[in-house]
Parts: C-alpha cells; sequence; structure tokens
C-alpha cells in the first residue's frame, strides 16, 4: 500500500473518532446498573460500566467482578465491569475526581496513585487488581484544612501553573523523598521523570521537593490559608 | 474497550489449566503494557486471568546465582542487592526503562514478554502483520525510524524494546515456566523470542497455556561483575525507549578479554547477541581498532529502511563506547 493511501484510510478511521461514533450509537443502550449492598460497611456503589467501556458492547452483570479493597482508609466492597481502570473507578464512580486522566496509557504520570506503599499508573491499573488491597489517592493524603507538606511545598515554590498534572506530581514527588531519591537535581529529576508538566513548572517541582526533603516546609501553610 | 472476563487464579495450577481450556485468554500480571494494548484496540483477549499475585514473587539464591519470581517487580528485582552486586547490568537496564510508577508495576515475568512499540502495531487502522496476518507491513515504507535492523524479514521490521531482557541475554539467563499439563521447562532468554521470517505474530516459544514463573542467573555470569555495562541511547534523558542499547560484559585478566557478551537492543526483534563478534575479544587487550572492528561484525547484515539507517552507525558508536566502558580502558 502507498502512503497516500495509508495517509487517507487513517484519516477515515482515526481510533479515537471511531470510537467516538460508536459510543454515540451504544451509550444510549447503557443502563445503570443495579446498587447492591453488603453488610457492615461502607458502600460503595457497585461500579456501573467503565465510561471507556461505551465503545464496546456490554458485559452482563454476573460477568462482573467482585472486589473488596480500602481506598483512602475507607472499606469498600464492590462489583465492577472487568474493564474498569483503577482510574476510571476513582473519578468517574467514586467522584474522587483529584487524580487526573492525561494519557491514559502510561506516559504522562496525571494518574498516579499509591497502591500500598508504592505509587502506581492508575490508569494502566485494572480496578479488579486492587482487590484486598490499599489504595491512596490525592484526597487521602491532605487536604485543604489540613495540607501535607509536599502540598503546602507544591504552594510556596509554585510547583504548577494550570494544576491539572499537580496532584500526580505530588504523588509522585512524596515517594521520591519518602524512597531517598532526592539527593541532587538530577536524581530527583530522573525519579520524575514518570510525570509530566506540559507548563513546565519542573523548577518548581524540584525545589518543592528539596524543600521537603530539608524539612524546610513552611509549616504555616499546613493549616488552612 | 472489548469485553473480556477477569478471573483471579488461585494457584498456577489453576491458572495453566484455564488458559489452556479459554480459547483466546490472557495472563495479567502487572497489565502495564496488556492492559494498554487492549485499550487501544490491538490485542482482543476474551478472558484475562489474573497471575499477578501467585507465589512468584520473591528473588533468592539458586544453584548459586539467583533466581528473579516471575511476579516480583521490576523496581523490586532492580533494588536487590544481590543483583547488584552480582550482576548489576541488569538492574541498570531495569533502572533505564520506563518510569518508577511503571516498574513499581510491571513484572519480570511480562517484561519479558513486552510487546513492540511499533507505531503501526499499535495503531489498529494500519495494516500490519503481526497484528493482522497477511494483513501486509506498513512499516517497511513507512515511519520506521524505531524499528528493526537486524532480524527483519519481509513480513516484518519490528523492533523488540526490553532493556532487562537485553542484559539478562548477556548474563545467560534461563526462562523457568509451566506448562498446562504440570510439566516446567527452561528456555535461555537467548531462544526466548523468535525472528518474524514468516509468521511475525508468533514472536515467542510459549505454548499455550504455559507460564513464565521465575528468571535463572547463572552462577558463572557473576564473574562479569567488574567489567559490564548497559548503555541505553534514546531522544531524551530518561523514561524512553532506546534507540539503540548496547550490554556490553566482559571478564578480565592481566588486561586482557577472556570471556566476553555483548548483546544490542531495540535494533532487532529480539535482544541481538553476535558471538563471533564477542570471540574476537577473546585474548585481546582493549583497544579502539579492536572495538571498532568488533562494532563492525556485530553490524553485519544491518538493513535499514530509511527513517532508520541512522541505527547503523550509532549501534556501531555504542558498541566502541559500552565495550570502552566496560573494560575500563582508556580505549
Amino acid at each position: 500500500m502507498k502512503k497516500e493511501e495509508i495517509e487517507r484510510k487513517q484519516e477515515d478511521l482515526w481510533p479515537e473518532e471511531k470510537s467516538l461514533i460508536e459510543a454515540k450509537i451504544s451509550r444510549r443502550k447503557f443502563i445503570s446498573r443495579a446498587i447492591l449492598a453488603a453488610g457492615g460497611m461502607a458502600i460503595a456503589p457497585y461500579a456501573t460500566l467503565a465510561a471507556e467501556a461505551i465503545d464496546a458492547p456490554a458485559l452482563p452483570f454476573e460477568k462482573f467482578v467482585e472486589i473488596e479493597t480500602s481506598i483512602n482508609g475507607r472499606q469498600m466492597k464492590m462489583k465492577l465491569d472487568p474493564r474498569t481502570s483503577l482510574l476510571n473507578l476513582l473519578r468517574e464512580q467514586l467522584s474522587l475526581t483529584g487524580t487526573k486522566l492525561g494519557c491514559n496509557q502510561g506516559a504522562c504520570g496525571a494518574c498516579t496513585v499509591f497502591i500500598g506503599k508504592e505509587r502506581i499508573n492508575s490508569c494502566l491499573t485494572l480496578a479488579a487488581q486492587i482487590d484486598g488491597q490499599e489504595v491512596t489517592t490525592i484526597e487521602g493524603i491532605g487536604s485543604e484544612e489540613d495540607f501535607h507538606p509536599m502540598q503546602a511545598a507544591f504552594i510556596e515554590h509554585d510547583g504548577f501553573q494550570c494544576g491539572y498534572c499537580t496532584s500526580g506530581q505530588i504523588m509522585s514527588a512524596i515517594k521520591v523523598v519518602e524512597n531517598n531519591r532526592a539527593g541532587s537535581d538530577d536524581e530527583i529529576q530522573e525519579w520524575m521523570s514518570g510525570n509530566i508538566c506540559r507548563c513546565g513548572a519542573y523548577k518548581g517541582i524540584v525545589a518543592a521537593i528539596k524543600t521537603v526533603r530539608d524539612g524546610n516546609y513552611d509549616k504555616s501553610l499546613l493549616k488552612k490559608m | 474497550m472489548y469485553p473480556f472476563q477477569y478471573t483471579k487464579a488461585k494457584e498456577a495450577s489453576e491458572a495453566t489449566a484455564t488458559a489452556s481450556r479459554q480459547e483466546n485468554s490472557k495472563f495479567l500480571a502487572g497489565g502495564t503494557n496488556l492492559v494498554d494494548l487492549i485499550r487501544r484496540d490491538v490485542v482482543h483477549p476474551d478472558y484475562l486471568i489474573d497471575v499477578s499475585h501467585l507465589d512468584f514473587k520473591t528473588i533468592k539464591a539458586y544453584n548459586g546465582g539467583l533466581r528473579l519470581g516471575a511476579m516480583a517487580s521490576n523496581s523490586e528485582t532492580a533494588a536487590n542487592k544481590e543483583l547488584k552486586e552480582a550482576y548489576p547490568i541488569v538492574s541498570q537496564a531495569i533502572l533505564l526503562g520506563a518510569s518508577a510508577q511503571l516498574r513499581n508495576k510491571a513484572s519480570n515475568g511480562g517484561n519479558m514478554l513486552q510487546k513492540t512499540r511499533c507505531p503501526y502495531f499499535m495503531s489498529p487502522p494500519f495494516p500490519c502483520n503481526k497484528r493482522e496476518p497477511g494483513s501486509g507491513c506498513s512499516a517497511i515504507n513507512g515511519e520506521n525510524r524505531l524499528l528493526s535492523i537486524l532480524g527483519t524479514s519481509e513480513k516484518c521490521i519490528a523492533s523488540y524494546p526490553s532493556d532487562m531482557a537485553t542484559a539478562l541475554t548477556a548474563m545467560d539467563a534461563v526462562i523457568q515456566t509451566r506448562l498446562s499439563d504440570g510439566s516446567e521447562r527452561s528456555i535461555p532468554v537467548v531462544d526466548f523470542h523468535l525472528l518474524p521470517e514468516d509468521t511475525p505474530w508468533k514472536e515467542t516459544v510459549l505454548k499455550e497455556g504455559e507460564l513464565i514463573t521465575a528468571i535463572d542467573l547463572p552462577e558463572e555470569s557473576k564473574e562479569f561483575a567488574e567489567n559490564s555495562y548497559y548503555l541505553k541511547i534514546r531522544d531524551r534523558h530518561s523514561f524512553a525507549f532506546a534507540l539503540v542499547s548496547v550490554a556490553a560484559a566482559l571478564v578480565m585478566e592481566s588486561g586482557k578479554i577472556t570471556k566476553a557478551r555483548l548483546v544490542l537492543g531495540s535494533v532487532a526483534p529480539k535482544p541481538w547477541r553476535n558471538r563471533e563478534a564477542e570471540e574476537m575479544l577473546l585474548g585481546q587487550a582493549p583497544s579502539e581498532n579492536l572495538f571498532m572492528e568488533v562494532a563492525e561484525k556485530a553490524l553485519e547484515g544491518a538493513k535499514g529502511f530509511g527513517e532508520n539507517d541512522f541505527k547503523i552507525p550509532l549501534a556501531k558508536k555504542g558498541i566502541v563506547r559500552a565495550l570502552r566502558i566496560a573494560s575500563k580502558s582508556e580505549a
């Protein structure tokens, strides 16, 4: 096939366009699913179809996966479409929208959360895989009333501009300090390389990380500003 | 996203039995590659068998060498003290791959099964023999900057991107598997991946339902610890796939090279080991000329496809540099 032909074909059929078209057709077919309860626990609604699953056929409810997990210290039991990513579960089902959807392919780090003690990309994690695990999101590490030192340091050093990548940056930054990977600017850059900032706030991010590493963050910021 | 069923295997025997029973099933470990490919509509498994929690997570001494559990994370493996001491090149290679988040999730077994980063393989509207047998190869006359210069066929020029597997090949590592009939087998990493030839969709020697359980590093390869180096050349300093990588491992005695391993990554459909090039190093003292001759030999038969022509001289220079650093010479 000639290159021009391939390009025309590509024009006709970008995957994004394809899924948009299919989504429009199939979205109407979907209805929200039953909400079931589990005794003695805080109940999250059973996840309906993952937002990203709308461009494909539905899976029968009996094929859904039941999981028990802890998210920001809250025990939950739910049944979900196995296609649901952890990111989608957090944002679309649990309204924990602090974790951001960026590239959805593990390249940008906006979706970084902790499973147990490790930071991971929630976009490439199937929610089914957090069964029995403890998940921590940006909402679980601090709040406007009580900042985490890293949040305070990001404010102090302008570690962001638009703010979209910031929750992922902060989650990674916390681990970089915790795991002693903040010895030098070079080391910080290497261990933060899984988090992209398109505003280019890298200078402020590195400064914020060093501030927390050295315990020099502005403690007054830990209370509501 | 294509609908699939998910099941969490309780043990290895259940995983392999389910895999051989369920048509079009796949094992799921870290998922950092597989979930992405399902989302892109590149692979469509009907059944995912989660093996990530199975009891293959430890890294332990074995037969005088080291056994890396297939389900241990890349992060944990790279940080392992014994690995860093005895096989530092493996730790180096892992840490030069992906990002910290991905390494936390990615498993050792899964790393061996990384798919090519060929842009056409990743984009379903385009013909690709690896994805759709018989549909043609868009890369040969297309955007092939990242793709192979060695081991290609008329059907496929995809490159295999794993840094870890490239270093493991230099260490003569052996993959351990379990089959659905309960038997086990050992496959040297160097024999694990297949060349595309006429069947680019066949990528490894794994059989239906065969599960990787461990990767063994042999005791003999500890000899290379002092004089080994993993060079990764990429478009940016961190978090990028290699354009060319070189695993160079030597044993030096009285200024002469007595053993040598030279494996190239990201230039072929598999980690590319050239034994003739290695043999040229034996009994020799390190020198710029020697390394240049070795580099010529290692790239013998290399063929570019336009955009990736630069990889041939780049690989040669990479070999010289990696050997210079590994031999700790001024050459």
